[in-house]
């Protein structure tokens, strides 16, 4: 291919420290972690508890400020960023309202972010359809099962219409089968919508599974042992966990994940 | 209805315990009245029983038994002398006499209702004073450090002082600046009502975990959105919680508050009964504040199902 265009860097990290003060002494969450996420890139963070995924995720969020190096989102520092609603954020629990139904919950940031009654309600119907949540508008949180909790959160984040997606751990908390479907429809919505994703799981498959970029991160201190561009095609049926190019990543993601924890 | 059964066996138990006290709290004076009469009794003379074990005196006499429970002036009154008082003052007052509901067309100061009527004004007026300044003292002490560590203690030390103690001296001030009736009363009652506010709204304002505040700052809402978005829904079922103590603790503050004041109340009949030995009289208001007391919690109760239900039923 020629004249391929030069990828947008959104995000962008340069020496990014973080290291928390706690009774026990400092706890190094991040060191010297270098990385840069271009436009429209699905990047999956994994390794083992306490690496620092789960905060990188959340200093490009400006939820954590890092003690030394530098971050950019959108070619702004994270709190600029968050503050022009850069991204959307997914935890791992749903943390619907119980006293809002599916559809207010949805609207609750747009109502935030100051959005007329019209466009929330076309916005709400839009994502819910995305999510494949159509007709649960007026439903209660507690009347939905786990997995589609979880969709209307993502629902939630993708509302306001950010440009970045930062996922922690979606879902962590739900069983393998309800988390195959999520993967491919997550799959369908990121290629629906061409949204930079950061996605933080401690499962191979799954990161395997999604990902253009596989960031393979180690503990104590936390940071990065291995960056894997993923040479998977962007069409990704389940199937193809069982084919010799998504065992050799696989393959290669559990060496990263191996030496990681040697060097410990 | 399977539950009525034993409930209606320990009222029962109850009522009996209660007959079954009030045979040697009266038997001295029913001896008294006996002997007056002429009637035998053992023994024979007031100062013979002055020394005499109550239980001891009951025994000796087992025919007197029925005007244990029939005194005019008893020590403690039987169940059915209060149930008496209560229509007394409470229907028959109104209906029959002079300055009665039916005839002057005003509740008569002599029943119980316009008694109640008083109370419960000062009982609401104080809650809702009581009830607003509690939720706000809880939001500004989540809301600052400096409000914590500087109201927090005191509100705490506020409750250890005896409310009787307290009572006159907010009377007596609140008087000298030229405030009196139903506000001083009603002003103690706020006084005992704001705490369980304070401590169940700060609980309940503290309720969202970190998860959601963090998710509210990923929208860079505001503080005043985080608060009539996350915290204050959050708390309701906290709200609710501290609000039937303080509906309670309102009522008490009442009852006190017209100890001092005599402007009429529920606290004000209790008084008035002790200064004229009439007992029944204590207990019939007694028992109407107990029943007020009820119905007020039932009250929030019903708001609380309300509230829930509208906040999507299984919350």
């Amino acid at each position: 291919m020629m004249n391929a265009p030069i990828a947008k860097t959104v995000i962008s990290a340069r020496g990014v420290d973080l290291t928390f003060e706690t009774a026990d002494g400092p706890v190094h969450a991040l060191k010297g972690v270098d990385l840069d996420i271009s436009k429209g890139e699905f990047v999956s963070f994994i390794g083992p508890s306490g690496c620092g995924k789960t905060t990188f995720l959340r200093v490009v969020a400006a939820l954590e400020t890092p003690t030394a190096g530098e971050v950019s989102v959108n070619g702004m520092s994270p709190d600029d960023a968050r503050r022009a609603r850069a991204y959307g954020y997914v935890f791992q629990a749903a943390g619907l309202y119980p006293w809002r139904t599916i559809g207010r919950n949805i609207s609750l940031p747009l109502e935030i972010m100051g959005y007329p009654k019209a466009e929330r309600t076309r916005r709400v119907r839009e994502v819910l359809e995305l999510v494949e949540l159509g007709g649960f508008e007026k439903k209660y949180p507690w009347q939905l099962s786990g997995g589609m909790q979880q969709r209307a959160s993502i629902a939630r984040a993708l509302a306001f219409d950010a440009e970045i997606l930062l996922m922690d751990e979606p879902f962590g908390a739900l069983d393998e089968i309800v988390r195959d479907r999520l993967n491919e429809e997550l799959l369908r919505l990121w290629a629906a919508t061409g949204k930079t994703t950061l996605f933080v799981t401690h499962s191979i498959p799954e990161a395997v599974y999604l990902s253009t970029k596989i960031v393979v991160m180690s503990p104590r201190p936390g940071r990065i042992s291995d960056v894997i561009d993923s040479p998977l095609p962007p069409e990704r049926p389940l199937d193809i966990r069982d084919s010799p190019e998504f065992i050799e990543i696989a393959h290669r993601v559990r060496e990263g994940l191996r030496a990681g924890h040697e060097e410990v | 209805m399977s539950r009525a059964g034993p409930i209606l066996v320990l009222v029962a138990g109850l009522f009996a315990l209660w007959y079954a006290a009030a045979v040697p709290m009266n038997i001295r004076e029913a001896l008294t009245a006996a002997e007056r009469d002429g009637a035998a009794v053992q023994p024979a003379t007031a100062v013979e029983r002055r020394d005499a074990n109550a239980l001891g005196l009951v025994l000796a006499n087992p025919g007197q038994i029925p005007e244990a429970w029939a005194q005019d002036r008893p020590r403690l009154p039987a169940p059915h002398q209060v149930a008496g008082e209560l229509w007394q003052s409470v229907v028959m007052e109104e209906v029959e006499g002079r300055r009665g509901l039916v005839r002057s067309g005003s509740l008569s100061n002599r029943g119980l209702l316009l008694h109640a009527w008083i109370t419960l004004s000062a009982t609401a007026l104080g809650f809702a004073i009581g009830a607003v300044a509690g939720i706000a003292l809880a939001i500004g002490i989540v809301h600052s450090k400096t409000m914590e560590k500087s109201v927090m203690p005191w509100a705490i030390v506020s409750q250890t002082v005896p409310i009787v103690a307290l009572a006159p001296m907010i009377v007596v001030v609140l008087y000298s600046v030229g405030l009196q009736g139903l506000l001083p009363k009603a002003i103690i009652s706020a006084y005992l009502s704001f705490f369980p506010v304070v401590v169940g709204m700060v609980k309940g304002l503290r309720a969202p975990d970190a998860m959601q505040t963090d998710l509210m700052r990923t929208w860079d809402a505001s503080g005043w959105q985080v608060l009539t978005r996350l915290r204050l829904p959050a708390s309701l079922p906290y709200l609710f919680a501290s609000l039937k103590i303080a509906v309670a603790a309102a009522l008490v503050g009442a009852i006190v508050g017209e100890l001092p004041v005599q402007g009429g109340g529920l606290g004000a009949r209790m008084l008035a009964g002790s200064y004229y030995g009439q007992t029944a009289q204590i207990w019939a208001a007694l028992l109407l504040a107990a029943a007020l007391a009820a119905v007020l919690v039932a009250a929030i109760g019903a708001m609380q199902r309300l509230a829930l239900r509208r906040m999507g039923g299984a919350a």
